[in-house]
């Protein structure tokens, strides 16, 4: 299920156009992730506290937010582009991979609360697409 | 049995208040079918669904999705016996209608998409939370009579 040019035009444009709250959907997007999934929070169990909205989950939500913004301008290459990123998490992070589908959902949900517009059913499948590759790069390492 | 806090229930009878089910109905089923293209497969008679603009503009596609999101609300009246009444639907989704369960949360996923859009950051997390919740009590009751 790999993008077309269009898919990825459509990506970059819609993360261009997001890019002025970014930091805001990437840290919502982690505070409803251990919300609603809070067997993700096993992965935060060294921070004082992983609760929704909170100090040390926002930080990380524009993290990580950050990583996928720099994915976007790899959208050519992501297994080539994320390869140190892809190491880093198959040896160290080791996040089980059905947790980065959980993250995609909880991200465009927080894409359509903020551009609700903007966020068509043409975008939502790009970017779902574009958020698969990148799982699946990050993967790459992982085995 | 799903045990509901009184918070829960709160926050899911506070997400349905604010579905039109005429509108988000038709919204959540046009989106799976646009971005889970595969599940057109259960709708081989519902006419032209080749292109988006098809899809959007299908007055089958529409009516269906009221039907999907009725159903769906018929839970709300019945948060404690959720298994016991979507029984029948669900004989009726896998004997009849062969639909693969997957797609029950294919939809959902599409629904609270739509959903999130109407209501903007006034779905707090812990009301997605209570949502989700809700909208996976449902897809496991209509899993529950497949074998």
């Amino acid at each position: 299920m790999s993008l077309s040019a269009k898919q990825k035009a459509t990506v970059k444009d819609f993360f261009s156009k997001m890019s002025t709250r970014s930091d805001d959907i990437g840290a919502e997007a982690l505070s409803r992730l251990v919300a609603v999934y809070p067997q993700t929070k096993s992965y935060f169990a060294h921070w004082k506290e992983a609760t929704p909205g909170s100090a040390p989950v926002r930080k990380h939500g524009i993290t990580i937010m950050g990583g996928v913004y720099d994915a976007v301008g790899k959208i050519d290459d992501l297994k080539g582009g994320l390869l140190s990123l892809s190491e880093l998490h198959a040896f160290m992070l080791r996040v089980d991979p059905v947790n980065f589908k959980l993250l995609a959902h909880c991200m465009l949900v927080c894409m359509s609360m903020i551009f609700p517009e903007e966020f068509t059913p043409q975008v939502h499948v790009a970017v779902d697409k574009f958020l698969a590759q990148l799982a699946l790069a990050l993967c790459e390492k992982y085995r | 049995m799903v045990e509901w806090t009184d918070a829960e229930r709160r926050y899911v009878e506070a997400v349905w208040s604010k579905i039109d089910i005429d509108v988000c109905g038709p919204l959540a089923l046009q989106r799976c079918l646009i971005v889970y293209p595969w599940t057109q497969r259960y709708f081989g008679g519902f006419g032209d669904l080749s292109t988006d603009t098809a899809i959007m503009g299908n007055p089958k596609v529409a009516k269906h999705g009221v039907v999907a999101l009725t159903g769906l609300r018929t839970a709300l009246d019945h948060m404690d016996e959720i298994k016991t009444t979507y029984a029948a639907l669900s004989v009726l989704h896998s004997e009849k209608l062969h639909v693969d369960p997957d797609n029950f949360r294919l939809l959902c996923e599409c629904l609270t998409i739509v959903v999130a859009g109407k209501m903007g950051k006034k779905m707090s997390p812990e009301m997605q939370a209570a949502w989700q919740k809700y909208l996976s009590a449902v897809t496991s009751a209509l899993g529950r009579q497949y074998h």
